[in-house]
């Protein structure tokens, strides 16, 4: 890569996190600085203290979507709200468009939330006292913007999130998935370049859940922002992100695409949350497809390199001869046999069985 | 081992009981046997507390203050100042909004002189016609809540406009406009103040500990030192006793607001304002609108109360009513004092549930048109006054006001019927009132009286020991203490003896009451509704009823004591029986077990916490009653609180009274209070 093209990405750089560390306790500062940044959370628990988030960094670039992924405890939400300062972290730096966002001032952070961030809760935090309506342009009203103007994109928001007609239902009239396209709504309503999802699904039943998941992946294609979600589920997570970072106890285990973290789990950890995803519902064909051989031939099939592995796997087996790849540009780029195929999907699980009845 | 820790709480009841007895056996009574009655040493401490109020009004910091009149200066206490022209404002208020109401010069007074108005006739501020009044309280409540609420308005000032109680209602009226607002603005704002400082809550938790648990009576003289007799010191004491609980319900609301709705608000871009303003007080708006009810309450109730301190209205009226036993129209008035209460409740409540409609396009006539049809209902009313005027010619003018007293009125009826009970039932009463005298409640009282002290520190002390731990025994000794050294132990066993038997009887009618409702979803919503309705009740008009069948007695006000306490009993009863979660009772059926044993096995242990709570409610209740019962002639605490109104250094007195009743309530509270937590907590209910 060369230094020119690096500059540029940093420009592109939207979130970017340089060590942050939240210690929770009442002499947490003091212990944390006494531990010269090596915090282990066993040490720090004998101490007093709990440690949320430990030595967190990356970035996030203008229209990703990054999911922090983790099971309760491990700190995901506590990182999410040292992002967007709801927490005050106890070290590190944050940036928010390269501005350092903990040494903003009370005024500064106000203008920020109200221009560039918005959020998503798990349990909606809607106000029970205003209606559909009031509760979408809240933070328009907030903002100062007059009642007429919020009003009507209020309106826009709701025809966005598919509830016309409920305008005027209170929450408490709502289910659970109708609560969470309000909170979708409102945290969309000032059109922030941010948006932040503190899981958002996971107090909803299993299929309002899918059908949220989906208009989540259209609502994010329309408006294209840069995203930080948080969700325990792993399926989830492999289904919607760009990036997904699996944390434990407060480390970043690994940062990488689904398919990498699939592919190559860093840690034991991770490797315990891969064993049991459906491989073909992850992987794309471009990362198992074969190189070329030029002395095969292919069959008239051709798929493309970004297809997911399972909607075309049916199509792949019926082959006989290796299934041509190619890319956009519909160039051929490599090769695929469906015995190779058969062997990602189902490689070691199978072969184990097979041992098994053999002996 | 096992089986003795389970019943060491028995064995440890056992052990305080035969002591307590063998205590009170053994020690002789006799003034000078500490053992049996300790030393008044804190006697001194009524004349204490009233030379440092002298003090601080009449000596402390002396200012020059500007007298108008003699045109120099002169030397005042800036204390005195500062209460006198608090109350000098309360005046001002009260006075204009009651002018408003009925009409009188005063207000014109204050921007002109005595002179003018005397010498031009028109200047006098004109009474509004009670059609009008009643007129605009029906087209308000269409406004806030629609056919009901105009409905309830239109019987109400109809009620009390036919009935002919206009002016001393509109004269409470008057007083409540002021005394509720400013109570629940005080409220509100200590309530944010405590939630956000932790210090602030320290500091006002046992203030309002006690201001919740003394009597209204004992305000009284230290009120009337510091502001004077009339209006604006009735107001002064109603916002006393009516702020509190408006701070414990804000604090409550603010607390269980759920963080995320926080959150929520702060990602929103809400300064710390905003966030309080349209996001923490709406939410918490449930809670805090239950404290607005009750200040309503609290004021109606303190009118009856703050009548002896110059308030006019309704209380005072009351007051002579009852006194010269006219239980008729003290029947009337008293209903007067419900309606007007239910209707201010119900009113707050729609207009904090008001809803606005963003989207229709309004013309004028549209957002205006509650407006226009006051305004015409002013000039129908005006219009119609004016008709009466020249058609009753010599009358009165029954459609510009109905004066006190000159309207329709039931009293012979009550006064019949009331003499109709008496004699068919003259003997069944009289036997009851003397079986109940004589072969209970005396002996009760000399069981009472007849404790020594350390018997009495000694079971008390221990059943908190045993039951809430060693901090609980700690607090209520203090408590005791202070009343054992005061001068009125005995009077306090008085009071205790006549507030626990109507605790004992009130705790079980309402418990059996409401199990009996729990068992049926709709049995527990009438009970409930039944409650509210009731609780709306100031405490004065349940002593109505009861002595116009029992006379002026005791039993009179022990009856009136269970009725006001049964309300809390049966309420926390059928709250407490209907959280029980559903899958226990499921679980409970799948066993195949009877209502009864359910009832006993589940319902009631898991229950029995959130009852007790109820108990303690019901214990401060009849506290209530039975010291507003020295006002129908008892003996106890009430009486001397009572009589130190009349005493101009009554103030130390009273107090000092005030206090021992808080805290013989604050005692019971302790150890209920933090036993039912701690075992709410065993149970996982919280």
């Amino acid at each position: 890569m060369s230094s020119e093209n690096q500059s540029a990405n940093i420009e592109d750089v939207i979130i970017k996190c340089d060590s942050v560390f939240k210690i929770f306790g009442d002499n947490a500062f003091k212990v944390f600085q006494s531990s010269n940044g090596d915090v282990d959370a066993g040490n720090f628990l004998n101490a007093g203290c709990i440690v949320g988030v430990n030595n967190a960094s990356f970035e996030i670039r203008k229209g990703e979507l990054l999911i922090l992924m983790g099971l309760s405890g491990s700190g995901k939400s506590t990182l999410l709200r040292c992002i967007s300062r709801l927490t005050e972290p106890t070290a590190g730096k944050i940036f928010i468009e390269g501005e350092d966002l903990l040494a903003m001032n009370n005024k500064e952070l106000i203008a920020l939330r109200r221009n560039k961030m918005g959020m998503v809760f798990q349990s909606f935090g809607l106000l029970p006292h205003k209606t559909v309506l009031e509760n979408i342009a809240f933070p328009l009203q907030i903002k100062g913007l007059s009642t007429k103007k919020s009003m009507q994109r209020a309106k826009e928001m709701v025809e966005l999130v598919s509830l016309s007609g409920r305008e005027n239902y209170f929450p408490r009239q709502l289910s659970g998935g109708q609560q969470q396209r309000v909170g979708i709504a409102r945290s969309l309503a000032v059109e922030p370049d941010i948006w932040f999802l503190d899981e958002p699904f996971s107090a909803l039943d299993p299929l309002i859940r899918k059908e949220m998941q989906d208009e989540f992946i259209r609502l994010r294609k329309v408006l294209n922002k840069t995203i930080l979600f948080v969700t325990h589920d792993f399926d989830e997570a492999l289904r919607l992100a760009d990036h997904i970072a699996i944390m434990k106890e407060g480390v970043i285990e690994q940062l990488d695409t689904p398919v990498n973290i699939v592919l190559n789990p860093a840690t034991d950890y991770v490797r315990k949350f891969t064993k049991e995803v459906p491989r073909e519902k992850v992987l794309t064909i471009g990362s198992i497809m074969e190189p070329i051989n030029p002395s095969e031939k292919f069959g008239d099939l051709r798929v493309p390199k970004d297809a997911i592995v399972e909607t075309v796997a049916k199509a792949i087996l019926s082959q006989d001869k290796p299934v041509a790849v190619v890319d956009k540009n519909n160039d051929i780029v490599g090769s695929l046999h469906a015995s190779h195929v058969i062997n990602m999907i189902f490689g070691d699980k199978s072969e184990k069985s097979a041992q098994d009845c053999s002996q | 081992m096992n089986i003795s820790i389970k019943n060491s709480k028995a064995l440890q009841f056992a052990i305080l009981l035969i002591t307590f007895f063998l205590l009170n056996t053994l020690v002789t009574p006799s003034e000078s046997n500490y053992l049996w009655r300790l030393p008044p040493l804190l006697s001194a401490l009524p004349t204490l507390i009233n030379d440092s109020i002298q003090f601080v009004m009449f000596d402390w910091m002396p200012i020059q203050v500007y007298d108008p009149f003699i045109e120099e200066f002169e030397e005042k206490a800036l204390f005195r100042e500062i209460t006198r022209s608090i109350s000098n404002g309360f005046l001002f208020v009260i006075t204009f909004v009651r002018e408003i109401f009925l009409g009188g010069p005063k207000t014109i007074v204050v921007f002109t002189s005595w002179d003018f108005v005397r010498e031009n006739s028109w200047a006098t501020w004109p009474a509004l016609p009670w059609t009008v009044v009643s007129g605009w309280a029906i087209i308000l409540g269409f406004k806030l809540q629609g056919i009901k609420l105009a409905l309830l308005a239109a019987l109400s000032t109809t009620y009390i406009g036919v009935f002919g109680q206009w002016e001393p209602s509109m004269q409470t009226l008057s007083f409540v406009l002021i005394a509720a607002p400013v109570s629940v603005l005080l409220g509100l704002t200590l309530g944010i103040w405590a939630y956000k400082k932790k210090l602030i809550e320290t500091v006002l938790n046992p203030l309002l500990n006690i201001a919740q648990t003394m009597p209204h009576y004992s305000y009284l003289v230290p009120i009337i030192v510091l502001f004077g007799v009339g209006d604006q010191a009735a107001a002064i004491a109603t916002i006393f006793f009516a702020t509190p609980p408006m701070v414990r319900l804000t604090l409550l609301g603010l607390k269980n607001i759920p963080p995320e709705i926080i959150d929520a608000g702060m990602m929103n871009g809400c300064t710390q304002y905003q966030l309080l303003r349209k996001v923490q007080i709406p939410t918490a708006r449930r809670d805090i609108l239950i404290g607005v009810n009750q200040v309503v309450m609290q004021c109606l109730a303190m009118t009856v109360i703050a009548s002896f301190i110059g308030a006019q209205g309704l209380g005072s009226n009351l007051m002579i009513a009852l006194n010269s036993l006219k239980i008729g129209s003290g029947l009337e008035i008293g209903i007067c004092i419900v309606l007007i209460a239910v209707l201010l409740d119900k009113m707050s409540l729609a207009w904090a549930n008001r809803q606005i409609d963003y989207f229709s396009n309004q013309n004028f006539w549209h957002s205006h048109k509650y407006l226009i049809i006051c305004a015409i209902t002013l000039l129908i009313g005006i219009f119609f006054a004016y008709l009466g005027k020249s058609f009753f010619k010599e009358n009165f003018n029954y459609l510009y006001i109905i004066p006190h007293n000159k309207g329709i009125t039931t009293e012979p009826f009550w006064q019949a019927a009331v003499d109709w009970i008496w004699d068919t039932f003259f003997f069944s009463l009289k036997n009851f009132n003397e079986f109940l005298i004589i072969n209970i409640l005396v002996p009760m009282k000399e069981a009472y009286l007849g404790m020594s002290v350390a018997a009495t520190f000694l079971l008390v002390v221990g059943t908190a020991y045993i039951l809430s731990g060693i901090r609980s025994a700690f607090i209520i000794t203090g408590f005791l203490l202070f009343i054992a050294l005061s001068e009125y132990w005995n009077r306090a066993l008085i009071t205790a003896y006549m507030a626990s038997f109507s605790v004992i009887v009130a705790a079980v009618l309402g418990i059996t009451v409401g199990s009996l409702c729990a068992q049926n979803n709709r049995a527990s919503k009438v009970i409930l509704f039944a409650c509210d309705f009731f609780q709306t009740f100031p405490s004065f008009i349940y002593l109505i009823p009861v002595i116009m069948l029992f006379g002026i007695t005791d039993t009179s006000v022990i009856i009136a004591a269970i009725i006001y306490a049964l309300v809390p009993a049966t309420r926390y009863t059928v709250e407490g029986l209907c959280n029980v979660p559903t899958v226990l009772h499921d679980a409970g059926s799948m066993m195949g077990i009877s209502k009864m044993q359910r009832w006993l096995s589940i319902e009631l242990p898991l229950a029995f916490p959130h009852i007790m709570l109820g108990v303690n409610q019901t214990v401060v209740f009849s506290l209530f009653m039975v010291i507003i019962g020295a006002f129908i002639g008892t003996t106890d605490l009430g009486q001397l609180i009572l009589k130190a109104i009349s005493d101009s250094r009554g103030a130390g007195i009273s107090l000092t009274l005030g206090l021992c009743v808080a805290f013989i309530g604050l005692a019971v509270d302790q150890i209920i209070r933090t036993w039912a937590n701690n075992k709410k907590k065993e149970l996982g209910l919280e």
